[in-house]
């Protein structure tokens, strides 16, 4: 038997709303199904389980707000016997609908008044006169908030930039898309984030964590891609396993997971398993890219605009199609040097685009 | 189809792909990924979408002359009538 619990979906998030249960009592789950909505600051994400089996309880009513950690269901995997004891209820924050939705416009956390039973509106609204507003009440501007005051506290940055000739890559990526129909083009994002992959392969040590006093370099690269929203703010979703993806694949993902993040249907698993973050902000003609690192990752990489710009080859002034690609690395667990390994690495892979299919 | 109906149908497809822009966002005249922040992933949506629909099909040569509205909804007439 095994807790499905809140999971924390980013250092940041302290509880989050159960809103549907996609399973009910008795169920069979596999690995990786879908079995409830949570909303959170970043929209609502899809919540997966992490192993097969039998929902026995489902502990938690729908709309109700819960802390990180909180059981949410029993799992009875395959090889258990049904329980014979009942078990105690999980302890949730109860509030009424209007409650949660009045606290939510008040910057006011439910959980902050659970202790007096059940939470109505009338409590809410007294609770909200007597405590200071916030400065601002957008929950997901306090995550970046905290995330980035977190980071540029704690990690010694380093910053480091390189121009790359883009004009082979683009010219071979237009005669590859010229070949093929709309719905198969590939656009050059794709192609750029295919070819960081690819140089973290060779450098892995960008691609991990710090994290008690210690580097963990993980295997699978699962990059975060920084997606600004229309209506205001950012999320960083991971592109889970795009060591294991081929260009078209890579594309297609990483438009699937655009469209989703848009329409806030992320799952757990993409909000928490970044190991290095992405961040384009060429759309927007901005040249270079200094990020800051989302602990506990050790590593961001900025994709400038690809722009027109003097480039010299031997001893002839050209104008080539230039991007800028800055590393910013944590000094803890890496230093300039292997920055330095990377950009060069991702130099080198640009050059040779058909290896990127 | 006249080019009212075609530019209707533009719109139509800017605002399904991004419900968060309102009709009274979208200046004709204005450049449609930097007016209404629509990224490439988007602009190749709505490409791919109005070829769907108008059997269009923009080659990447041909960006230039659909970055606005206007210019979008003249290049499809021209390329619906040869």
């Amino acid at each position: 038997m095994s807790d499905f619990v809140m999971p924390s979906l980013g250092a940041d998030m302290e509880s989050a709303v159960l809103m549907e249960w996609l399973v009910k009592e008795g169920d069979h789950v596999t690995k990786g199904q879908v079995i409830a909505e949570v909303e959170t600051s970043k929209g609502v994400i899809d919540i997966e389980v992490f192993e097969d089996g039998v929902v026995d309880k489902l502990l938690v009513k729908e709309e109700t707000e819960c802390t990180v950690g909180t059981p949410l269901a029993f799992i009875r995997t395959h090889d258990e016997a049904p329980p014979v004891q009942t078990v105690e209820n999980a302890q949730r924050i109860k509030a009424s609908p209007a409650a949660r939705r009045k606290a939510k416009e008040m910057g006011v956390e439910i959980a902050s008044l659970a202790s007096t039973g059940e939470v109505n509106l009338a409590q809410v609204q007294k609770y909200a006169e007597k405590v200071p507003k916030l400065a601002t009440t957008d929950g997901m501007r306090q995550a970046i908030a905290k995330a980035m005051s977190r980071s540029n506290a704690e990690i010694p940055h380093y910053y480091l930039s390189i121009s790359i000739n883009m004009t082979p890559v683009l010219k071979w990526l237009e005669d590859f898309n010229a070949a093929r129909t709309i719905k198969e083009r590939i656009l050059p994002a794709a192609l750029l984030i295919r070819a960081i992959v690819k140089a973290l392969k060779e450098v892995p040590e960008l691609n991990g964590f710090w994290q008690d006093g210690e580097h963990h370099i993980s295997e699978s690269i699962h990059p975060g891609i920084a997606i600004a929203l229309r209506k205001g703010g950012l999320i960083t979703p991971a592109l889970i396993n795009a060591n294991e993806m081929g260009l078209d694949e890579t594309m297609h993902s990483l438009g699937d997971l655009i469209s989703r993040t848009r329409n806030g249907k992320l799952r757990n698993t993409e909000m928490t398993q970044q190991t290095i973050t992405i961040t384009n902000l060429g759309d927007l003609g901005v040249q270079n890219v200094f990020g800051v690192i989302y602990p506990p990752q050790v590593a961001l990489v900025g994709l400038g605009r690809i722009m027109d710009a003097p480039w010299a080859e031997g001893d002839t002034l050209c104008v080539r199609k230039i991007i800028q690609v800055t590393l910013a690395g944590d000094h803890r667990a890496t230093d300039g040097r292997t920055g330095a390994l990377f950009l060069d690495k991702l130099n080198q892979i640009l050059q040779a685009p058909q290896e990127l299919l | 189809m006249t080019q009212e109906q075609i530019k209707k149908v533009i719109i139509d497809q800017i605002l399904e792909i991004a419900p968060d822009i309102e009709e009274g966002d979208i200046i004709p005249e204005g450049n449609i990924q930097r007016s209404l922040e629509i990224d490439s992933f988007d602009f190749l949506k709505l490409l791919t979408a109005l070829n769907d629909i108008l059997g269009v099909e923009v080659p990447e040569r041909d960006y230039a002359k659909v970055e606005t509205v206007e210019h979008m909804t003249q290049y499809f007439a021209q390329n619906l009538v040869q």
